[in-house]
């Protein structure tokens, strides 16, 4: 007998046997041996997909319209197709960011917004409540059911039976209870559960083989198979509409619009996101999932159609509700055992959808809702709470709770208005919301904050309107004629016709308003600004490609005094001195107290806290601590853009340093040079005046005493204007050379270049010094000039050397025994003179020293005996001439055997531009 | 995990393979009276169009290692 | 007793005009051309006052200067430097080395036989 002692015991026993497995599979992961780290593990409890959706409604819509529970099931199939591109890059960013929730997973992508995250979850918790109502109703119309047992009574509407004796209501507290126990036990930094998923990987187990029995109990036990199922429904005509479909492009229309409905939920539904991503141990487990849970699915839905049709066949039209199908056909043919299995069954469904979702919402609701509230609350003073964690757990206990509850009401306002899969297909809608935020988020970096809160915020808000708002309305929460003739009478807003659009079902006509405008809004508002440096940063997290992590997170820096007991707040202190000692050891090490405060801590602490917090209530967290301020993108750019400007500049400014040296170095020497040159030049002017005062000294001297003393005799007056004159004469050469030389040196001096006969000019010098040599005696030799010797020259210049070698020669030769010689000879480059004197000769040391100007007999030196006349400017001016035209004068001495001066000129002058 | 472009490339064929399986046009090729393997044709089509898709699935991810 | 005055200088013309000059104006005067027979000289002749030029070859009016002030047995002799370098430095170096006075060619005969007077009373 199913007595109801009977039903609720099992029920209990089932529940406490998945705690036993729950609490065993979280003992072994504690010790490390984790018993959920396996493919087929993950792919069972992918399997929490299948609800009492599934397990009782999908007979009721095949009931209704045959083949059309289908697409639930093939819509997820073909995600797990897509999974290489989806859910891969999910998982692994969910991962690399301890990514705790859906809601965690959009707030983290745009920039770790807290408005975003606590958005995305009051979306997930109004559009998965209606969810939550359908699995409260389909346990409690199957207690009702089985416990009526052998009669088959339908229950009664839920708003007829008072609220105690309403056993959703209890359903729903013993629900809640079970979820608290299972998933708020202690608060994980990771946010997994691993004793959840191997009680859910059971559940699909049980909820799979209970239908899989019933299945074969109508087939083969009431039939002859499937294929005699199907004849037999084909022959009553009321059954064999089912078999085919409406051949309307509308339908086929709302056909393809719930397989990319479901294909999106299968992935976005809280739950599905928790199991799929967060609980995933392994990414490789992926791989078997992608044909596993298909292949679950198919088997799932293997004897849908057959047991509706059987149960169409067998109940009279409109006794049985076709939702119950699955449970009342065994009932009908008395089968305890079975019937009580298919109620544990659908309690498995249930239960699994029911903890996986809540424990889902909870943590939103938790880390994007209310933490981020409460820490925006100064006053509480939460954020100088010593240890938090309480709070957390407290907070998720009573979300689930509050959760159930929103759950039950809305069984109580509209649940009879629907059959199971409606309720469920409003959920579906809202969370398929989610599809351009999350989908965007992972292929299109452009995507900003702004845009997807416009997304989302204007495609809930369709959402609501156009399917939970009706749904209110047909259960009389709200006027019927707001559904009939729209808000307010009009037309156009008409929910389920919006703006006249007819023809379409009410979730197509839902997803397509509510997609159109979140995904134009999120696109467009996106486009109103480039993405900040948060979401950049995010979005290539999220993404790839430029790696802005790391060294943008956070530009400040805060100490393990900082950090560990923030951390040890949410966390525990005990959980999180491990959690910094493994990282402190990750880093090589030994205690915690060594690691430097630095960016990576700082992003370490960051993500150990988003696994219990949500990342952004984390990084709010963390920013109280690190005192920084948040970079724009502006700012980002600007360093990168100064850092490359830096480090051009500074390549620049290396160069130019490098030339600065460079001419330093040509500078000192330069004014080194200068003031070397400035010492000559006063040197030489220094020179200069005396070499001009010695006669102007005579000639004053002179002067004034013949104009002091008229009476001065004849002889001494005109050996005194003698002197004068001569002294004059000295005067106005030097002069003269000192001009001359000055225009050499300057390259002023102008040049009149023919061919010279050498021979020629030597004869023209000696001719006009004859009477000086004649007079001091001295003879001139010219015996050994070449004959036709030509060189390319100034012949005046030339002729001015000439004179001035044999002047010098001349003065420096004894009166009367002195001997001047000259030569010439010639080879084909160039032609040699020489003038040779029997004078005292010059020390080698002096040979250079008396081509410098006023060298001949300047104090100091030891060049002559005697003062010599002259200027001591000729051997200077020659040397400055000969090496105009590339030839050289020299002089080749020893003391005491006279001395030889010689210059040679090249045949051709060459570069006659050439200055010196 | 997938990590092989091609095998990524040919999930993704599969993809499109069952967009196609599951969807107008071929649908309505099937969506008549009669019986197939003694199933309604449109239910022998989804379920058995279903299967082989499934089927090439694990073909592509398990036979990714060899 | 006329005084003794020495002229070194290695310009002819110059101790041609000075010896006339200085002789004219009473003095007894000796004539070197060079340094080392001005040091000669000043041993010897005992002169009363040097009229010493700077430029000399061999050895410069400095030296020479230095020289006979490094004599103790010339401690009164006066000497007035004469130069046709006429830089600060030169005037400034002449007169720490001992000499009396300083003069620049070219020099007034009035202002050279003036200062000798005056050195010399």
């Amino acid at each position: 007998m199913l007595q109801v002692w009977v039903i609720v015991l099992a029920s209990f026993l089932y529940l406490g046997v998945l705690f036993g497995i729950a609490w065993y599979a979280d003992h072994r992961a504690d010790h490390g041996r984790s018993l959920i780290a396996n493919p087929v593990v993950y792919a069972l409890s992918l399997g929490v997909y299948c609800t009492t959706w599934t397990f009782y409604g999908s007979v009721g819509r095949a009931a209704a319209n045959g083949i059309g529970f289908l697409p639930i099931y093939l819509g997820p199939t073909l995600l797990f197709a897509l999974a290489g591109f989806i859910l891969y890059r999910m998982i692994r960013v969910a991962k690399a960011n301890r990514i705790t929730s859906i809601a965690d997973f959009v707030a983290s992508r745009y920039g770790k917004s807290q408005l975003l995250g606590g958005l995305v979850t009051v979306i997930a918790v109004v559009g998965v409540i209606p969810y939550i109502a359908l699995q409260l109703k389909a346990v409690s119309n199957s207690f009702t059911i089985l416990s009526s047992y052998p009669e088959i009574v339908m229950p009664a509407s839920a708003g007829a039976v008072p609220l105690f004796q309403d056993s959703a209501l209890y359903v729903a507290m013993i629900l809640a209870a079970f979820t608290i126990l299972f998933g708020t036990r202690h608060l994980d930094a990771t946010e997994r559960h691993e004793g959840m998923v191997a009680a859910i990987a059971v559940e699909s187990i049980v909820k799979l083989v209970a239908f899989l029995a019933v299945g074969a109990f109508v087939v083969w036990g009431l039939h002859g198979g499937v294929a005699d199922v199907f004849a037999r429904a084909a022959e009553v005509p009321e059954v064999a509409r089912r078999l085919t479909r409406a051949d309307t492009s509308a339908a086929y229309g709302s056909w393809g619009t719930l397989i990319f409905l479901s294909l999106f939920a299968s992935l976005l539904l809280p739950r599905q996101f928790q199991i799929a991503v967060v609980e995933n141990v392994d990414v490789k487990h992926l791989n078997r999932a992608v044909w596993m849970f298909p292949l679950y699915l198919f088997l799932i839905n293997l004897f849908v159609l057959p047991v509706a049709l059987a149960g169409l066949l067998h109940f009279p039209a409109g006794t049985v509700d076709a939702d119950t199908f699955v449970l009342t056909l065994p009932m009908a043919h008395q089968q305890e055992g079975l019937a009580l299995f298919v109620f544990i069954g659908g309690l498995s469904a249930a239960t699994g959808m029911v903890i996986v979702e809540t424990i889902a919402l909870s943590t939103m609701v938790c880390n994007d809702l209310v933490m981020p509230l409460l820490l925006r609350m100064r006053w509480l003073g939460l954020a100088e709470k010593a240890d938090l964690s309480g709070l957390l757990l407290e907070i998720r206990r009573w979300a689930i709770a509050i959760i159930l509850g929103l759950g039950y009401l809305y069984f109580r306002v509209a649940g009879e208005a629907y059959a199971l899969v409606s309720i469920g297909l409003i959920s579906f809608a809202a969370v398929a919301q989610f599809a351009p935020v999350v989908i965007g988020g992972l292929f299109w970096k452009g995507g900003t904050r702004d845009g997807a809160l416009a997304g989302l915020a204007i495609g809930f808000v369709l959402w609501a309107y156009t399917l939970l708002l009706p749904s209110f309305a047909k259960s009389g929460w709200l006027p019927e004629g707001f559904i009939a003739h729209g808000l307010f009478g009009i037309e156009l807003l008409r929910p389920q016709h919006l703006f006249g659009l007819t023809g379409l079902d009410e979730i197509t006509h839902c997803l397509v308003w509510s997609l159109l405008a979140n995904l134009g809004a999120y696109i467009g508002v996106s486009l109103v600004r480039v993405p900040n440096a948060r979401e950049a940063r995010q979005a290539s997290l999220f993404i790839g490609g430029t790696d802005l992590s790391g060294h943008l997170a956070w530009s400040g820096s805060a100490g393990v005094a900082d950090l560990l007991p923030l951390a040890g707040r949410f966390l525990g202190r005990e959980r999180a001195e491990d959690a910094f000692m493994r990282h402190a050891r990750s880093r090589g090490l030994n205690s915690v107290e060594e690691l430097p405060g630095d960016a990576r801590l700082v992003n370490f602490a960051e993500n150990l806290l988003a696994g219990a917090i949500g990342s952004a209530s984390a990084r709010a967290m963390v920013s109280s601590v690190v005192s920084e301020e948040p970079l724009g993108l502006d700012e980002v750019m600007n360093i990168l853009d100064e850092a490359s400007q830096v480090r051009a500049y500074s390549r620049e400014l290396e160069q130019k340093s490098l030339e600065l040296t460079r001419a330093t170095a040509e500078l000192r020497q330069a004014n080194e040079r200068l003031r070397e040159l400035d010492r000559m030049k006063d040197d030489f002017i220094s020179t200069v005046t005396h070499e001009l005062r010695t006669p102007l000294t005579s000639i004053r001297a002179f002067s004034e005493m013949l104009h002091e003393d008229p009476k001065t005799d004849l002889e001494q007056r005109s050996k005194f204007l003698g002197i004068i004159v001569s002294e004059t004469v000295r005067l106005s050469r030097l002069i003269n050379q000192i001009l001359d030389l000055a225009k050499l040196e300057s390259g002023r001096a102008e040049w009149t270049v023919n061919a010279v006969d050498v021979d020629e000019v030597i004869h023209e010098a000696a001719d006009s010094l004859t009477a000086l040599f004649a007079e001091k005696r001295v003879t001139l030799d010219l015996s050994g000039l070449d004959k036709g010797l030509t060189v390319m020259a100034d012949r005046d210049r030339l002729m001015q050397v000439m004179v001035n070698l044999l002047s010098n020669a001349l003065k420096f030769v004894p009166p009367d025994s002195g001997m001047v010689r000259v030569g010439a000879d010639g080879s084909a480059q160039e032609v040699r003179v020489s003038v040779t004197d029997n004078g005292p000769g010059i020390h080698a040391a002096d040979h250079e020293v008396i081509f410098d100007k006023f060298r001949q007999g300047s104090g100091g030196t030891d060049v002559l005996t005697d003062k010599p006349q002259g200027t001591g400017l000729g051997l200077p001016i020659s040397r400055q001439i000969i090496e105009y035209f590339n030839g050289r004068l020299w002089v080749e001495s020893v003391p005491g055997a006279g001395a030889c001066f010689l210059f040679t000129l090249p045949r051709q002058a060459g570069d006659n531009g050439k200055k010196f | 995990m997938i990590r092989t472009r091609l095998v990524a490339q040919r999930l993704a064929f599969l993809f499109l393979l069952g967009c196609v399986f599951f969807n107008y046009p071929l649908l309505s090729i099937f969506n008549q009276g009669g019986s197939l393997f003694g199933m309604p044709p449109l239910y022998a089509w989804l379920m058995g169009s279903w299967l082989v898709l499934i089927a090439l699935l694990a073909l592509v991810i398990e036979g990714m290692h060899d | 007793m006329a005084h003794r005055i020495l002229i070194v200088d290695d310009e002819p013309n110059i101790v041609i005009s000075l010896e006339y000059l200085l002789k004219k104006e009473g003095f007894e005067v000796k004539v070197a051309t060079d340094g080392d027979s001005a040091l000669l000289q000043a041993a010897e002749f005992r002169p009363d006052l040097v009229l010493l030029d700077v430029m000399m070859p061999k050895k410069s009016g400095f030296e020479v200067c230095e020289s006979l002030r490094a004599d103790a047995s010339l401690a009164d002799l006066k000497i007035i430097m004469l130069t046709a370098k006429g830089r600060d430095t030169e005037i400034t170096k002449g007169l720490a080395l001992g000499a009396n006075a300083y003069i620049t060619k070219p020099f007034s005969t009035k202002d050279l036989v003036a200062q000798i007077k005056l050195l010399l009373t």
